[in-house]
C-alpha cells in the first residue's frame, strides 16, 4: 500500500525491476536526490497533462450540454462529434494579436493571467484522485486548498485595475466582493467535515467515508451533512463564478467583465484557469461530501488495480458535480450583485453556522 | 468618504442594447443616478424616404422598421394607404393579414422574452424561442418567400394567396405551440432567481406611462387596458374572442407575463381564423383586375398598378403591432408620392420611459428593465 504519487511511481519501477539499478546509477554518481526530482517532476507533468486534456475535454463538454438542454447539436465538425474544438478554440486564440490597451499598466497587465493560472493548478496538489493517487498528502490539505482558492480574487483584481477599462473594473470589484462573501460559508461547512474526522488531511477525510452503514448505505459525509452539501456546493458555484453567480464576467451588464480587454493567449489563460477551478472544486466537493474515490466495491478489487478502479470512482462522481454545475448554467438565470450578497451573509453565513453546530451535537453524540 | 461620480457609457457597441442604442449612465457605484439613451445610431431617413417614393415603393421600407415584425409594419402602412384611398378589402385578404399578424406577434414575443432571458444570463430561453421561431418563419417563407422582410401585404389584398400545405402546417404549429408555452412556463414562471430579478424591478405607474406614450404590453403590463384591437377595432379583429392581456404589478415580471399571454391569446385568435377563413379572391379594388386564387410573382405586378395616386388628404390611421400602437400618418397631394410620412413607432415612445424607470436601480435592473421594454433599434432610429 503506498501513500501518494511518488511512492507509487517508485513501486512501479520496483516491480518493472529497474529503479534499483537507476538508482545506484545515480547513488554512485552522488546525485541521488536529481532522481527523486525526475520522479517529482515526472508526477507532476503527469498531473499537469492531465489536468490540461481534462480542461480542453470541459469545454467540448460544456458546449455539448448546453446544446443538448438547447435542442442543439454543439460542435459536430472538428474530430468525431466535434471532440477536436477545444484544439481548434486554442490554435485559434494562439493565432490572435496579443493586444495591450495603451493605457494599461503592462506590466501587471501581463502578470495577472498568470497568478489566476497557477492557484487554478496549485489547488490540485493535496487533490486524492484515487487510491495513492495524490501528489502530496499535506497535513493541512483542506485549509491549503481554502487558502490557495483565496489567491485567485486577488488576480482578478489586478486584472480588472490593470486593463484600466471601467466594466473590467466594475467585474473585478464584484469578483472580490463575491469571493469574499462566500469563502466564509465555503470555509464554515468545511470546518464541520473536518469535526467528524478530526483531521484536514484529505487523505483522511476520504478514508473515513469508506465504510457503510448497515452495509448498504456508504458513510458519505453528504448523508451526515445534506445541509452542509447544499451549501458547500452552492458556496462553490459561487466561487468558481459561474452562472447563476458569474458577475466577474456577467457579459450581458460588464461586457465581459475583469477580462474585457484581454485576447489571444492571455484570454486562453483565463479561460483554461476557469475550467481548472471548475474540475478542482467539484473534485474538492467529491473528496469531502461524496465519499471521495471509496466505492463500496473497492474491497472486492484486487489490490493491484484498486488506484485504477478508485480513479475511475472518483472521476464518475467529479464529473456528475460538473454535468450538474453545467446543467444549472443552462437553467437560471444570473442573480444580482446585491442580492448575492444578502444570500451570501444573510442566509449562507447564518446557515453555515447551524449547520457546524449540528455537526458539533452529532460528534458529541458519537454518531460518527 | 468622498467618491466620485462614474459615467459609463453602455454601447452603441454592447451585448445587451439589442443593436446600437447607447446609454449615458452617471453612477454612484453601482446605482445608476440619471440614465440617457442616445438615439440615432441607425437613421436611416425612412420617413423622408417615404416622400421620395411612390405609395407601393415604399412599403419594403416598412419590413426594415421593426425587423422582428415585419407583417404588422406593412399592414399599419397598408392600412393608411388604404384608408386614403378608399380601398374595400376581400374578407379573404384580411384573413390571411391578421393569420400574419397575429404569427407575427408570437415571434416578436418569443425573441423578446428569449432575449429578456438572455440578458438576464439564462442563455436557454432564446435558444427554445428561436426553434418555434423558426417553423413560424417557415411558415412565412411558404407564403411570401421571405423569412424577415415580406413585403407582402399591398393595398386591396396581400400579394399572393396562402399556398397548398400551409393551412395543415400553420394547425401543427398551433398544436406544438400550446405545449412549447407551457415548457416555457415550467422553465421561467417559478424560477426564483427569475422572480429575484423581474419583481418589483422598473416600476412604472398607469399614469406615467401614459404620460410616457408608452403602448402595447408595456403599457398593459402597468394595468392600463388599452389594446387596439379592442379599443379601435380594425381588420376582422371585432368578429374574433379574444381578450386584452392585462397586469396591475406595473414591474418587469407584469410586462414579461403579458407578453406569455398575449402569446395564447394569438393562438386562440389563430385557431378561429384557421376554421373560418372564407373562400374569396384576395385583392378587392376591380381598377386592378382580379386577382387569381394562387397568383405568381409575374402575375402579381399584373393586378397592382405601379403607380397609385390617392386623393389630396391627410390620414393617421394606427395598429397594434407587437411592440405597442404603431401608426402611420400619411399626408397626399394627390400625385403618385405622398407629400408627407410620420411614423409613430411603439418602440421610440416606450423606450422614452427606461430613464424613469431605471433611476435609482443598478445596472443589472436597468438590462431587465431594458429587457422587458422590447425594443427594436430599427424601430427606434427609423
Amino acid at each position: 500500500m503506498t501513500a501518494n504519487a511518488y511512492e507509487l511511481i517508485v513501486y512501479i519501477l520496483t516491480l518493472l525491476g529497474v529503479y534499483e539499478p537507476i538508482l545506484n546509477v545515480f547513488q554512485v554518481l552522488g546525485i541521488e536526490y536529481i532522481f527523486k526530482i525526475l520522479i517529482v517532476l515526472v508526477e507532476v507533468g503527469i498531473l499537469f497533462v492531465f489536468v490540461l486534456l481534462t480542461v480542453m475535454f470541459l469545454t467540448w463538454m460544456e458546449r455539448k450540454v448546453v446544446a443538448m438542454v438547447q435542442a442543439r447539436y454543439g460542435p459536430m465538425v472538428t474530430g468525431p462529434r466535434g471532440l477536436l474544438q477545444p484544439v481548434m478554440d486554442g490554435v485559434k486564440l494562439i493565432g490572435k494579436e496579443d493586444i495591450i490597451p495603451a493605457k494599461a499598466d503592462r506590466w501587471i497587465f501581463t502578470l495577472a493571467p498568470f497568478i489566476v493560472f497557477i492557484p487554478a493548478l496549485l489547488v490540485f496538489i493535496p487533490l486524492p484522485f484515487g487510491q495513492s493517487l495524490i501528489i502530496s498528502d499535506l497535513r493541512v490539505g483542506l485549509l491549503y486548498i481554502i487558502a490557495i482558492s483565496a489567491v485567485s480574487p486577488i488576480a482578478i483584481l489586478l486584472a480588472g485595475w490593470a486593463s484600466n477599462n471601467k466594466y473590467s473594473l466594475m467585474g473585478a470589484m464584484r469578483a472580490v466582493a463575491q469571493d469574499i462573501s462566500y469563502t466564509i460559508p465555503l470555509a464554515l461547512t468545511a470546518i464541520a467535515i473536518v469535526l467528524f474526522t478530526g483531521s484536514l488531511s484529505t487523505v483522511d477525510i476520504v478514508n473515513a467515508q469508506s465504510g457503510t452503514w448497515f452495509g448498504i448505505i456508504p458513510k458519505w459525509f453528504i448523508f451526515l451533512q445534506p445541509l452542509g452539501f447544499i451549501l458547500f456546493l452552492i458556496a462553490s458555484i459561487a466561487e468558481m463564478g459561474r452562472i447563476p453567480f458569474d458577475f466577474q464576467e456577467s457579459e450581458s451588464e460588464l461586457v465581459a467583465g475583469f477580462f474585457t480587454e484581454y485576447s489571444g493567449m492571455k484570454f486562453a489563460m483565463f479561460f483554461l484557469a476557469e475550467y481548472a477551478h471548475l474540475f478542482a472544486v467539484s473534485g474538492i466537493v467529491v473528496t469531502l461530501f461524496l465519499g471521495g474515490w471509496t466505492f463500496p466495491i473497492l474491497p472486492f478489487v484486487p489490490a493491484m488495480l484498486v488506484p485504477l478502479v478508485s480513479l475511475g470512482i472518483f472521476l464518475v462522481k467529479t464529473y456528475a458535480v460538473i454535468f450538474f454545475a453545467m446543467w444549472l448554467r443552462d437553467t437560471v438565470p444570473r442573480v444580482r450583485i446585491d442580492q448575492l450578497l444578502n444570500i451570501g451573509w444573510k442566509i449562507m453565513v447564518p446557515l453555515a453556522l447551524l449547520n457546524l453546530l449540528l455537526a458539533g451535537f452529532l460528534v458529541t453524540a458519537g454518531v460518527f | 468618504m468622498e467618491t466620485d461620480e462614474l459615467i459609463i457609457n453602455m454601447g452603441p457597441v454592447h451585448p445587451s442594447t439589442h443593436g446600437v442604442l447607447r446609454f449615458k449612465l452617471r453612477m454612484d457605484g453601482e446605482i445608476i443616478k440619471e440614465c440617457t439613451p442616445v438615439l440615432g445610431y441607425l437613421h436611416r431617413g425612412t420617413e423622408k424616404l417615404g416622400e421620395m417614393k411612390t405609395y407601393l415603393q415604399f412599403i419594403p421600407y416598412t419590413d426594415r422598421l421593426d425587423y422582428m415584425s415585419a407583417f404588422p409594419n406593412n399592414y399599419a402602412y397598408v392600412k393608411a394607404v388604404e384608408e386614403l384611398a378608399g380601398i374595400e378589402v376581400p374578407l379573404r385578404a384580411e384573413y390571411i393579414r391578421v393569420i400574419t399578424m397575429e404569427l407575427n406577434r408570437i415571434v416578436n414575443h418569443l425573441v423578446s422574452i428569449g432575449s429578456l432571458l438572455l440578458d438576464l444570463g439564462a442563455s436557454t430561453m432564446i435558444m427554445w424561442g428561436f426553434r418555434e421561431r423558426e417553423n413560424a418563419l417557415q411558415l412565412f417563407e411558404k407564403l411570401c418567400g421571405a423569412r424577415m422582410t415580406f413585403n407582402y401585404i399591398k393595398p386591396g389584398g396581400v400579394r399572393e394567396d396562402i399556398p397548398e400545405g400551409f393551412i395543415p402546417q400553420l394547425n401543427e404549429f398551433l398544436k406544438d405551440m400550446e405545449k412549447r408555452i407551457e415548457d416555457y412556463e415550467q422553465l421561467i414562471n417559478s424560477n426564483e432567481i427569475f422572480l429575484m430579478r423581474m419583481k418589483n424591478i422598473g416600476v412604472i405607474s398607469a399614469e406615467d406611462a401614459i404620460n410616457y406614450g408608452m403602448t402595447g404590453p408595456t403599457l398593459r403590463g402597468s394595468g392600463v387596458d388599452y389594446d387596439l384591437r379592442k379599443y379601435e377595432p380594425y381588420s376582422i379583429y371585432p368578429d374574433l374572442d379574444f381578450k386584452a392581456c392585462v397586469r396591475d404589478e406595473c414591474d418587469s415580471y407584469a410586462r414579461y407575463i403579458v407578453r406569455i399571454e398575449e402569446m395564447k391569446e394569438s393562438l386562440h385568435i389563430l385557431r378561429q381564423v384557421v376554421d373560418t377563413i372564407p373562400e374569396a379572391k384576395i385583392v378587392s379594388n376591380p381598377k386592378y383586375g382580379v386577382a387569381p386564387m394562387t397568383g405568381t410573382p409575374s402575375a402579381v405586378s399584373t393586378y397592382f398598378p405601379r403607380i397609385f395616386t390617392p386623393p389630396t388628404g391627410e390620414v393617421y390611421s394606427r395598429i397594434e403591432a407587437p411592440k405597442g400602437e404603431l401608426g402611420f400618418y400619411i399626408a397626399s397631394d394627390g400625385t403618385t408620392k405622398p407629400y408627407r410620412v410620420k411614423i409613430r413607432s411603439p418602440s421610440f415612445c416606450n423606450l422614452t420611459a427606461i430613464p424613469k424607470m431605471v433611476q435609482g436601480l443598478k445596472i443589472p435592473d436597468l438590462i431587465a428593465a431594458f429587457g422587458t421594454i422590447d425594443v427594436v433599434l430599427g424601430d427606434v432610429d427609423r
